[in-house]
């Protein structure tokens, strides 16, 4: 069992895989959604390459958005966001590197202009959490740790008791209709172990998903946030980078323009396991205190209100 | 920086109104019915052995009854859930202690053996120091069977749920005993259940302690545990166990009728107080302010994170 909380420099090492030169690099995403058009090419190249079946269509109302959210059939999803410019936003969009197609919006797309809209665009995918709760609660070993640090589901042993569900702090994996088991992003593992990009990336046109050594990503987006602060971009921040987070970093990490929760995203998320050793002492507890009570039942009419006492009052 | 937190509704951003979290795929009735037969199978077990140790015959066979049946149909629910019955036995397949759920398989899978084999030594007469033996055994894993499942909820991103991890094993520990008792008082003769009437009792208080402490404790992520659909059910459990509790104090010595009618009482409370908490547990990941606000509140109280543009 690795670690369960708190900064983690080895994931790979804690989950077995020997000494640091004896497996890969940890490998992740930095999605930097300054650059995103929202083209949605990662969707499709996901769903193409990992063979991920429809999951419906539905017209939301949600932007450009049909997608909706990650899922067991849906493992990048785009985002879009569109903010009325009531005020005039304190970063005159400088040059994002976006190319000049602008969003087909007839009132001036991510322009400053009075009345406009401020566009939003970001490509979620599984966080590959340094301390993933998916992973940690899965009773069948299903959820593990590869060599590159990536978290990945095992269809042939997923039993589908759907815990990793609820357990995921981001709301990414979900069981599959029909199918009944779980199904999530692998950051592409049988690419990865080609050698190769995952499907995403290769397909993002605007490099807005870049694929590569975390700690080198990690590098790369901290240069990407001090250029955009540079140019005035205040809002810009990065999103699961820090390795000091309540998940330790997650290996798919973002730059954002706003609120995480504007994206759909949680401003501060825990990994429940965090807790699992209070849990577990107060399960103890508990269970103590039911066979005291037990015995107290039997023993005398006046030793349970004086066990409930002490049970009661030694609780937390 | 805006403080919130004291207008009625928060405010807080999403996107679109959508939840962060993915709400639990469990099933209703299979998941809230096991949880209710695992605490009602794991204080069965305890007065069982009780009951053998004092020499009350007939509530001993209720209670190993209610034991066996109680964790037969406890595996029944959760393979239901599962949908086939291999997929429980992927279960049996590793042993992880940061899986509520494969610990509470390795409590379970031995209980029901143990607590249906003193079931059947008991029914049938048949090697009955085995029977003890396995009785004991069952006893043993009982409370951690009637408790464990309260980390299978906690052990979540749910905020209700995960936010009373301190609390819940006490309020499924005390609603266990409650259900236990409350079952043998309707099914033994009453010269017999003194010990069931005390083990309700104090479950109830156990249990109707812990549950306050939620409420009070927790604000805003307790809501669900208040409002809605949820809310009925918890605030209907809390007037059966409180009606029973009354009743049980009051003439359960004396009248097997209002001892059974109460009986009857305290286990219905037990059965709604699981659904109550589990479909609190869905409301609190269906909505995304439960996850927000919360987390936002935290950040602005260590001082950090990203705060707030509007100045
Ligand atoms: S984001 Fe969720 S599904 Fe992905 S590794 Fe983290 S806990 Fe698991
Ligand atoms: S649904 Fe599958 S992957 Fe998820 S926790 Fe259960 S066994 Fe593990």
């Amino acid at each position: 069992m690795g670690s369960l909380w708190g900064r983690l420099d080895d994931v790979q090492t804690d989950a077995g895989y020997g000494s640091p030169d004896e497996h890969p690099p940890r490998m992740g995403f930095f999605t930097d959604t300054s650059v995103c058009i929202g083209c949605k090419a990662c969707e499709v190249a996901c769903k193409e390459w990992n063979e991920v079946p429809d999951d419906g269509y539905l017209l939301t109302g949600m932007s450009y958005d049909n997608t909706q959210e990650l899922g067991a059939s849906t493992w990048r999803h785009v985002a879009f966001v569109e903010k009325p410019l009531d005020v005039p936003v304190e970063a005159p969009p400088a040059d994002l590197g976006m190319p000049s197609m602008g969003p087909p919006d007839p009132q001036g797309a991510e322009s400053g202009g009075e009345g406009g809209v401020r566009w939003l665009m970001s490509s979620d995918v599984c966080k590959h959490c340094t301390h993933a709760a998916c992973l940690d609660v899965c009773p069948t070993g299903s959820l593990f740790r590869t060599e590159y640090g990536t978290v990945v589901v095992q269809p042939d042993i997923c039993n589908g008791c759907g815990y990793c569900v609820p357990a995921c702090p981001y709301g990414v994996i979900d069981l599959r209709e029909g199918d009944g088991r779980a199904f999530k992003c692998t950051l592409c593992y049988d690419r990865l172990k080609e050698g190769q990009t995952p499907a995403c990336a290769q397909a993002c046109p605007t490099e807005s998903i870049q694929y590569g050594e975390l700690s080198e990503l990690r590098e790369r987006a901290d240069r990407r946030l001090t250029e955009l602060h540079d140019q005035g971009v205040d809002v810009a921040r990065l999103y699961g980078r820090d390795p000091d987070d309540g998940v330790g970093g997650d290996g798919a990490f973002f730059l954002l323009l706003d609120e995480p929760e504007v994206y759909g995203l949680p401003p501060d998320p825990i990994v429940t396991t965090r807790d699992l050793g209070s849990l577990w002492r107060h399960v103890g507890a508990a269970a103590a205190t039911v066979a005291g009570l037990g015995v107290a039942s039997f023993a005398s009419r006046r030793l349970v209100p004086r066990l409930l006492g002490t049970a009661l009052g030694g609780r937390r | 920086m805006k403080e919130q937190r004291l207008v009625p509704e928060p405010e807080f951003e999403s996107y679109y109104g959508r939840p962060i979290l993915k709400e639990p795929t469990w099933k209703t009735p299979d998941v809230p019915l096991y949880l209710f037969l695992g605490g009602l199978a794991g204080c069965s077990a305890v007065l069982a052995e009780g009951a053998a140790l004092t020499d009350r015959p007939d509530l001993e066979r209720v209670a190993r009854l209610a034991a066996a049946g109680g964790a037969a149909a406890g595996t029944v629910a959760l393979i239901h859930d599962l949908g086939r019955p291999e997929r429980f036995l992927k279960m049996l397949r590793v042993f992880k202690p940061t899986s509520p759920l494969s610990v509470g398989s390795f409590i379970l899978a031995p209980f029901s053996a143990l607590s249906g084999a003193a079931a059947a030594a008991q029914v049938t007469g048949l090697l009955p120091r085995l029977g003890r033996v396995a009785g004991s055994g069952a006893a043993l894993l009982g409370p951690p069977l009637a408790t464990y499942t309260a980390a299978l909820l906690a052990n979540t991103a749910v905020p209700a749920w995960h936010e009373a991890h301190r609390e819940l094993p006490f309020v499924f520990g005390g609603s266990g005993a409650q259900a236990a008792g409350g079952l043998a008082m309707l099914l033994a003769p009453i010269d017999q259940t003194a010990p069931a009437r005390r083990m309700a009792l104090a479950g109830a208080v156990v249990e109707l302690a812990a549950a306050e402490t939620i409420l009070r404790r927790h604000g805003l992520v307790a809501e669900p545990y208040r409002t809605g659909r949820p809310g009925r059910l918890i605030r209907l459990a809390r007037n059966c166990t409180a009606v029973a509790s009354g009743i049980t104090a009051l003439a359960g010595r004396r009248s097997r009728l209002l001892s059974a009618v109460a009986g009857a009482t305290y286990v219905a409370g037990s059965l709604t107080t699981r659904f109550g908490i589990f479909e609190a547990g869905l409301a609190s990941a269906r909505d995304p302010k439960y996850t927000v606000v919360p987390q936002r509140e935290r950040l602005a109280r260590q001082g950090g994170g990203s705060a707030k543009i509007d100045g």
